[in-house]
């Protein structure tokens, strides 16, 4: 809503563009509107590289190669380019680029009110307030870790964890252990909570599989150089389940390892269809597990031969075509697990995270409380999101994919201003 | 559609079910449905069911008319076998609904199907419903569906339809996930 409410409370900073958040997101777009002279600031509510330090577990690497990693204007240049960062390591990386860029942050500005008024936007922070004609939402796509309704019904006796809250094997009890989820933040978490010891049972659900290396490669050099992953989002057929879509079943790890649902049941990781409902105790799952796996395969195989098709086409010379072990699945998987005989201690609810726009007020959420956008542009005359999943390509939600969103979009806002520098005259 | 391409036709107005996708997107209330049937005991195991009326897109609404359905036991449970059993409709439920995703998938593709055969087999150990061994579950120990499918496609796709078809499946959901029933008596 326009507040017309000339509020002259504390004295406003006023710019032409607030950034929100000074991840890898917020500091590539700064970088392109410093490229253009366009006069902005970058508020971040802590550090830069702040959900890298506060939100991420002990063992995690990119999933992502580290050639990989390149942001507008900078790249990786370290002597491994085939190696996956650590998080200390995204951490260096995303501050040295906030320092060789020079972007124009404000840490320990935690931004508490977006709202519009006559000159635009006003931005109210913690630490002062901002007048600003556009505002840039970078603030990151997995703010809240997100659980399923029946995460309600958990009987008291079970330590319930979010991916945000987990940092390491080490914190939980002994014990049994239900992963739920099994996206790339699930596979990973009951691998290494398996190899620490503790029973493991993975509710698995629809999920996408991905081989770590192919035909003598990493699997990222071939979603490069085929340029999968450069789809744009007006090309894509079902949008919105595209940008539903979970992380690729991938682990970042100096010994290339390949993770996949075959490799945990051979570490001894119990398979269960989707966590479905809870009822007197007894955790039910889904007997879809057969069929969820049954896709994954088949859509791991067609991606497969779009690789193949390429490399013919293209006289690529590499390793010969290969296809992986069909998702083993037993005749009867497990339909339910008793929550109350002590086998169970622990709950990890590894089933997605969305962004958090309490902070939001402006009209622009839909009813699932997803921002309305068309490729990053947002249903506000001059507001843009950046940095969320499948936003204007199916790279966006990657490091590397930032870069050619963020340049469509200061250019669209570049335009946006002379617009309104044109009306104000 | 290009003169070179040949016409696929599985009989299924996929344009509608489209559409009626979108609208649905638009306005999820109208996506409200209920489904009933109503049942009477006609004598011993036999009991006569029929459907007609359900309602759907903000209003009642009926089949073009009312179909009636007989189930019983067979001959070897003392009954005098006037119908299917009930699990057996549970079986035929599943093979439509599964086989009308199929249908409905493979013409969204573009992929013509030929014949669409299906067996069904859901093995049970009726020591359950006997009240012979409790630890022996009432239901189903588990359901194998078998399809014969003869389509212009290669098996992956032939493939990829069905597992779409189980994903979207109604029926399938039903029978693989839980489900809260509520029987009342004389209210």
């Amino acid at each position: 809503m326009i507040d017309f409410r000339q509020k002259k409370a504390r004295p406003a900073g006023t710019t032409d563009v607030v950034v929100i958040g000074a991840g890898h997101a917020g500091l590539a777009t700064s970088f392109c509107l410093s490229e253009r002279s366009i006069d902005h600031v970058v508020l971040e509510r802590g550090e830069v590289a702040n959900s890298w330090r506060k939100e991420r577990w002990d063992s995690l690497k990119l999933l992502t190669p580290n050639w990989q990693s390149r942001l507008p204007g900078f790249s990786y240049a370290g002597d491994d380019p085939d190696g996956f960062m650590s998080m200390p390591e995204v951490i260096d990386f995303i501050q040295d680029y906030a320092d060789f860029s020079g972007a124009p942050v404000k840490t320990n500005t935690r931004v508490t009110s977006v709202s519009q008024n006559l000159d635009g936007y006003r931005v109210v922070t913690d630490n002062g307030e901002w007048q600003a004609k556009s505002v840039v939402i970078a603030s990151g796509a997995c703010n809240v870790a997100v659980t399923p309704k029946v995460a309600e019904s958990i009987p008291a006796n079970i330590t319930s964890i979010t991916p945000h809250q987990y940092r390491g094997p080490d914190q939980l009890e002994a014990g049994g252990v239900l992963v739920v989820g099994a996206s790339a933040t699930g596979l990973q978490l009951a691998d290494e909570i398996r190899r620490a010891g503790h029973e493991v049972t993975i509710a698995v659900g629809e999920h996408v599989r991905m081989p770590r290396r192919y035909r003598g490669q990493d699997i990222q050099v071939w979603l490069d150089r085929t340029r999968i992953l450069n789809e744009c989002y007006d090309e894509i057929d079902d949008l919105t389940r595209a940008r539903r879509l979970p992380s690729p079943q991938l682990i970042g790890s100096s010994d290339r390892k390949l993770l996949d649902l075959n490799s945990l049941s051979d570490s001894g990781v119990r398979l269960a269809g989707r966590l479905m409902g809870v009822n007197n105790g007894m955790a039910q799952f889904s007997g879809s597990l057969a069929n969820v796996c049954a896709l994954a395969d088949l859509k791991m195989n067609r991606l497969l031969d779009t690789i193949d098709s390429w490399i013919k086409t293209h006289s690529v010379s590499c390793d010969a075509a290969e296809r992986f072990d069909a998702t083993r699945v037993n005749g009867s998987p497990t339909l339910s697990v008793d929550l109350t005989d002590g086998s169970t201690n622990t709950i990890i609810w590894a089933t997605g995270f969305r962004p958090d726009y309490s902070w939001l007020n402006v009209p622009v959420l839909d009813r699932k409380g997803r921002i309305r956008h068309e490729g990053g542009v947002v249903d506000a005359p001059g507001m843009y999101v950046v940095g969320l999943p499948m936003l204007r390509r199916r790279k966006s939600s990657f490091i590397h994919g930032i870069e050619d969103d963020v340049r469509d979009l200061t250019a669209h806002l570049h335009d946006f201003l002379d617009t309104e520098l044109r009306l104000a005259v | 559609m290009s003169a070179v391409l040949k016409e696929v036709d599985n009989g299924v107005n996929v344009e509608a079910l489209l559409g009626a996708r979108e609208a649905l997107t638009e306005a999820p209330e109208a996506a409200q449905f209920v489904w009933r049937a109503t049942s009477e005991w006609m004598k011993g195991t036999h009991t006569q069911s029929s459907v007609n009326r359900f309602f759907g897109l903000g209003e009642e609404q009926s089949h073009v008319r009312e179909y009636s359905y007989d189930t019983d036991h067979p001959e070897i449970f003392a009954s005098e076998d006037l119908g299917s059993t009930p699990v057996e409709f549970v079986l035929v439920g599943l093979a439509g609904c599964l086989t009308a995703g199929i249908a409905s998938v493979a013409q969204n593709r573009a992929i013509q199907l030929n014949s669409v055969k299906a067996t069904i087999e859901a093995p049970m150990d009726i020591q359950g419903i006997l009240g012979i061994d409790s630890d022996v579950r009432n239901g189903f120990d588990g359901i194998t569906v078998k399809y014969q499918i003869d389509a212009d496609a290669s098996e992956d796709d032939i493939a990829a339809i069905v597992a779409q078809s189980q994903k979207r499946s109604a029926v399938f959901d039903i029978i693989a996930n839980p489900t809260n029933v509520t029987v009342e008596v004389n209210k």
